[in-house]
Formats: C-alpha cells, sequence, structure tokens
C-alpha cells in the first residue's frame, strides 16, 4: 500500500479535481449574484458535446473548446431569461436546463454522427508537459475569480445585489444586467469544465458522461462557502478522494466501503472543519424592478 | 370573494377531466377489439445505457433488424433515462398488444414482473436476468465461459504478467465477467506455469457506472501504472475510457458485448461477444412460429452463446465499421499476425473443452 501516494495519484487527483473546480467558479458568480444554480451539470454536459462537434469537423480542438465556452453560455442565456427576465422558479428552470442538455446532446449526437449515445473519437488537446492546459487554467481561473470579486468594484457589485438587490439598486446598480452576466460567465466555465472531460480527458462524448460532476461542483461550491479559494480547497479534497478510491480498489478492502470514501470524506469535513455555509442572502430571489 | 373562486375554479377543473376521460377514454374501451394487424410487432425495452453503447443494447437492435429483414416483423423500442420509466413503457407496448416485448438488462426485472402478472395473457422475454412467470421468457449468459477465454488470451499474451479488469456497475452480473476472467489467467497460470496477477476495479455502484468514460480511464491509468499491460473491460459506455488509456499508454484491450476492436485499431486484441443479438433473434423467431417457451434459456460456449472474437483474420463487422479504411484495417492486421499460432489454438482447445464440460467455469 506504501505505493498509493506517488506522483501518478497526484496527477489523478487534479485531473479529477480540474473539471469540479472551473465549474464551481461557475457555481460562485451566478449565485453570489442571488441566481440558484443547479444547471451546471446541464451546462457541462453541453459544453462537452458542443467540443466534441466542432473538433471532430474542424480537427482543431481549440475551436472545440471556444464552441463549449460559447454553446454553454447560450444554454445560461436560456436559463438566465427564464430566471431572471421571467423570474420562473430557479430550482425548476435549473432542473428543466439539465434535463434539456441531457435529452438533446443525445438527440444532437444522433444528427451529427449518425451514431446513438456516443460520438467517434475526435481530436483532443494536446498534453502540456502532464497535463491538459485546462488543468493549468483551473488555478489561474481561481485567481482571476477572486480577484474580481473582492478586489474590483464590479466584484463589489455582484455581491451586493447577492445580497441585497434593492439596497444595490437604490444606488444605481442594475440588479438584471448583473444577474445576466453572472449567469452567462457561469455557462462559459461550466462550458470549459465540460471540454475538459470530452476533449482534455478523453477524445469522445458518451452521453450522461458528466456523471453527476456538476452537483459535486456545486456541493464544492457550498462547502467552499462560495469563495473561490474555498471551492478549489474543496474541490481539490473531492478530487483526492476521488483517486484514492480508485487507488484502494483491488487491495483488499472492500470496494463498497471504498467507493464511499469521498461521501465519508464530504460528510467529516462538512461536520467537523467547515462549520456553517451561509449562502449570500437573496440567493433565489427574483428581482423585481419597482 | 376569493375562496368562492377558487371553489370554482376547482369544480371547472373536474368538469374538464371528466369530459376529457367521456370524449376520448370511453369510446376506446368500449369498441370492440381492433383485428389483429397482419405483421408480428415486437416492442423493445432497452437498458437505461440506450443506443450507441456499442453494447448489448445496440447488439438486441442488430438481432431485431435480422429478424425484420428476414422474418419480416415490426419492431418499435423504447430507451428509458431510468429504471422508473421501464415499468411504464412496458405498460404501454402490452396496452399496444405487441406479440412479443423484450426487455434488455437486469435492470428490467421488477418492471416486467410486475407489467408482465398485470397482464397475462402477453407474451414477454427478457435478456440478463431470470423472472420466473408463465409468460415471461428469461434469456441469460453463462458470461464468465466467454470471460474465461478473454482471460485465458490476456494470460498468454502478457509481457509484464500483470492483467486488469475493469467493472462497470458492482453487481453479481458483472461479477461474473470478473470471476471468469480470473479463472481464465488462472488457468495459463497452471497450464504454463506462469504467474500472471489480475487486477480488479469497478467504477460505481449505480447505474451510471456504465455511463462515466472519465472513470473508466482513471481506473485503466492506474492499473497500467501498477504493471497492467492487458486490460479487459466490461463497463458498458465506461469502456470507451479503458480505450483510451490504453491507446494512450501503448498497452492492449480486450472489449466486451459486441466487436469493439475498431475503436482503437490495433489495441484492442479481441472482444468477449456476448450474442445478445442471437439471443433476442431466435425468441422472436420462436415466438411467431408459435413456440414460446417460457422458462430460462442459458447462452453460453456451447451454444455460441459466447465467445472470442477471430483471432486471426479482420472480420466483416470489423470492416465495416471502419467504412473499409485500408490503413486502418491493416493496423488490426497487424495486431492479429502478431497473435502467436499455439495461443489461437489454445483458444480453440479451451473452447472446445468448455463446450463439451471438461472445463467448468464458475459463476461466483
Amino acid at each position: 500500500m506504501g505505493t498509493i501516494f506517488d506522483i501518478a495519484f497526484l496527477m489523478a487527483t487534479l485531473r479529477a479535481a480540474t473539471p469540479l473546480i472551473i465549474a464551481a467558479l461557475g457555481g460562485i458568480f451566478a449565485e453570489r449574484s442571488g441566481v440558484i444554480n443547479l444547471a451546471l451539470e446541464g451546462k457541462m454536459l453541453t459544453g462537452a458535446f458542443a467540443a466534441v462537434v466542432v473538433s471532430y469537423y474542424t480537427s482543431n480542438p481549440w475551436l472545440g473548446v471556444l464552441a463549449a465556452v460559447l454553446t454553454a453560455a447560450g444554454m445560461a442565456f436560456i436559463y438566465a431569461v427564464a430566471s431572471i427576465k421571467y423570474r420562473a422558479n430557479q430550482v425548476v428552470s435549473g432542473v428543466a436546463i439539465n434535463m434539456l442538455a441531457a435529452g438533446l446532446t443525445v438527440f444532437l449526437v444522433q444528427v451529427f454522427f449518425g451514431t446513438a449515445g456516443m460520438s467517434p473519437a475526435v481530436t483532443r488537446l494536446p498534453n502540456l508537459g502532464p497535463f491538459t492546459p485546462i488543468v493549468y487554467l483551473a488555478p489561474l481561473l481561481v485567481g482571476m475569480s477572486f480577484l474580481i470579486l473582492y478586489r474590483t468594484p464590479w466584484g463589489l457589485r455582484i455581491r451586493a445585489v447577492g445580497e441585497h438587490p434593492k439596497a444595490a439598486a437604490t444606488v444605481g446598480i442594475s440588479v438584471i444586467n448583473v444577474r445576466y452576466a453572472c449567469v452567462v460567465i457561469s455557462g462559459m466555465l461550466a462550458g470549459l469544465a465540460g471540454a475538459h472531460l470530452s476533449i482534455g480527458t478523453l477524445s469522445v462524448f458518451v452521453r450522461d458522461m458528466t456523471a453527476g460532476r456538476g452537483f459535486v461542483a456545486l456541493a464544492a461550491m457550498i462547502f467552499g462557502k462560495w469563495h473561490p479559494l474555498g471551492a478549489l480547497g474543496a474541490a481539490l479534497l473531492f478530487g483526492f478522494s476521488e483517486a484514492l478510491q480508485m487507488r484502494l480498489q483491488g487491495g483488499g478492502i472492500p470496494s463498497q466501503l471504498i467507493q464511499a470514501v469521498p461521501y465519508i470524506f464530504t460528510m467529516i469535513v462538512l461536520a467537523g472543519f467547515v462549520g456553517r455555509a451561509t449562502a449570500p442572502a437573496a440567493l433565489g430571489e427574483p428581482f423585481r424592478n419597482e | 370573494m376569493q375562496k368562492r373562486n377558487t371553489k370554482l375554479l376547482v369544480a371547472a377543473v373536474v368538469a374538464l377531466v371528466l369530459i376529457v376521460a367521456l370524449v376520448f377514454v370511453l369510446p376506446g374501451m368500449l369498441r370492440e377489439p381492433e383485428p389483429a394487424p397482419v405483421a408480428f410487432r415486437v416492442g423493445v425495452v432497452l437498458s437505461v445505457g440506450g443506443r450507441g453503447d456499442y453494447s448489448f443494447n445496440d447488439a438486441a437492435i442488430a438481432g431485431l433488424e435480422k429478424a425484420r429483414a428476414e422474418l419480416g416483423i415490426e419492431f418499435r423500442y423504447q430507451e428509458p433515462r431510468e429504471v422508473p420509466q421501464m415499468e411504464e413503457f412496458h405498460r404501454l407496448f402490452a396496452q399496444e398488444r405487441m406479440d412479443l416485448i423484450i426487455g434488455i438488462g437486469f435492470l428490467q426485472n421488477a418492471a416486467i414482473t410486475k407489467v408482465a402478472a398485470e397482464f397475462p395473457l402477453q407474451k414477454f422475454a427478457v435478456v440478463d436476468t431470470v423472472i420466473d412467470l408463465p409468460n415471461v421468457k428469461s434469456m441469460v449468459f453463462r458470461e464468465h465461459e466467454g470471460s474465461f477465454l478473454a482471460g485465458a488470451l490476456a494470460a498468454m499474451l502478457t509481457t509484464t504478467n500483470n492483467v486488469g479488469f475493469v467493472g462497470g456497475m458492482q453487481i453479481p452480473l458483472i461479477a461474473r465477467f470478473e470471476k471468469g476472467f480470473a479463472q481464465g489467467v488462472e488457468h495459463v497460470n497452471r497450464l504454463r506455469n506462469k504467474g500472471v496477477v489480475v487486477q480488479s476495479a469497478y467504477i460505481g455502484t449505480t447505474g451510471a457506472a456504465f455511463r462515466d468514460p472519465v472513470r473508466g480511464k482513471e481506473l485503466a491509468l492506474a492499473q497500467i501504472a501498477r504493471g497492467a499491460d492487458i486490460i479487459y473491460h466490461a463497463a458498458g459506455g465506461s469502456g470507451r475510457g479503458v480505450f483510451e488509456a490504453a491507446s494512450e499508454k501503448g498497452v492492449k484491450a480486450i472489449g466486451v458485448d459486441s466487436n469493439q476492436n475498431w475503436v482503437k485499431p490495433g489495441n484492442i486484441i479481441a472482444s468477449m461477444l456476448k450474442r445478445v443479438d442471437v439471443a433476442v433473434f431466435n425468441a422472436v423467431k420462436a415466438t411467431k412460429e408459435g413456440a414460446f417457451v417460457a422458462g430460462v434459456s442459458s447462452f453460453g460456449v456451447k451454444e455460441g452463446g459466447v465467445g472470442l472474437t477471430d483471432l486471426a483474420a479482420v472480420t466483416d463487422v470489423e470492416k465495416a465499421a471502419l467504412k473499409n479504411d485500408a490503413a486502418q484495417i491493416e493496423k488490426i492486421q497487424q495486431m492479429k499476425n502478431a497473435i502467436p499460432a499455439d495461443v489461437r489454438q489454445l483458444i480453440v482447445d479451451l473452447t472446445a473443452q468448455i463446450a463439451d464440460g471438461r472445463i467448468v467455469v464458475r459463476s461466483e
């Protein structure tokens, strides 16, 4: 068992954590502005799919990444219109986006590739050293998000809109515009996370391939108290337990126990170290200009 | 005023529902049964993996397409996203009075058990699980026998004396693949005095385990890092990740269920075929000829229900899947040429020995 914690293990941790980090940042932007973001999973899936389609037709995975970001942003915009403009229930419309993404991608796989449920192999992102470039991008994005949210006037506005939209509106901040921008940014980040899965780690799209990672990212966001650095820590922890779970398999420990490792980790840390996580005060409340 | 409005609304809704029921449902109930359509109709409820798993759902559809071409049947299929939907799809087909309803996959058990009891005259067939009802034909495979051959092949070809198994969802069905594979390796260890070890890993404990290629790849990479140079998967769509890991690290993989050798030409030495297509075709044919028999039919090596893909020649299936791309076909051919003749002979011998019972492969 002494050989478990080696360089390969560290690499597996980072690979598993990367999509969680990026998607969790997306969650933070939306929720800090007061919009619940249950749709991360669907936006990741959309991004993963768009990346594969564009990489397939252009053989350029970078264009694939761009397409993932833009398509998921488009998906997020639909969600923004529903939840901000029409003040739809944000939980319901988030779930609707997830279902739409799951169904639409399966349908479009058929349209684009003539196969069902799985794409052919496409050109994937080249490795930069041991990782795909998106892995290196993740900590940069964490730093940028931190600076934007806590060191710029625009970040202050985002937080104000999420905590007390009426007060923000009275000092002349457009609550609606800030929320639109944040939800679209969240879509872009989720799309990038999806592209990491489909053309970073793999070179293929498989239906529902995000396999719940959008929800794990959501947990990382809450776990990290809606703070970029906290989310980074939480995502790394989830990545760590995922990698650990895989390494431990076949080592004589009952595998059901091993597969519970990520959840046990979450419980321990939530109960023991994190303390109360407080959501932005106006989270989930549609804003009405009066 | 507010209260009265609400009451009025409720009354209106109830009235509307009743009217709709009268207009649409009652005539349907009172109408004489429609004359049976000319064609023999089959309804298929696939497993949650859905079409395009390059695996048993696709195999089932292939069997039905063959039946349509050769027997002139009609078929419709449903792809449930989740297990709870299966029951509704079966009931839907039963209400349409399909001549045969087929459920693919062990996850169908509860749904068919319930619906088959509701419609005792409706004929059902189910793949991969056993349902003890007088109107259900259960078709199961002895995957451990085919996996034994895969294990023997891997043990013969490994140069690191280390092979891997990646399973999808952790259930007895998938464990059969693992156990058979391990017994095949053990058999070669005894026969050839080798010391090949098997690493095993599972992707998860829910149906999503068959659709998580990211995790499939990570598990395969971990096994390769610990020395495995041939990895056998029984993980549905997640197996694509295993193939990606194998081709990235330049090691070999063994596919499962359908012929997957073309997915990464040159990296997949063989696939363990599970002929769901044959089982489905036979069930349709027998039922159409009035010879539907409830009970369990088991398909193993002896029945041609499981086995390895051709180890010498590139097959038509592989050529067609590669759209006759000569360069890719050449890669597969070279890989097959690299398999020593005595290994091929051993697989032939073992196949015969399993078929006539000289080797008994345990399922657990």
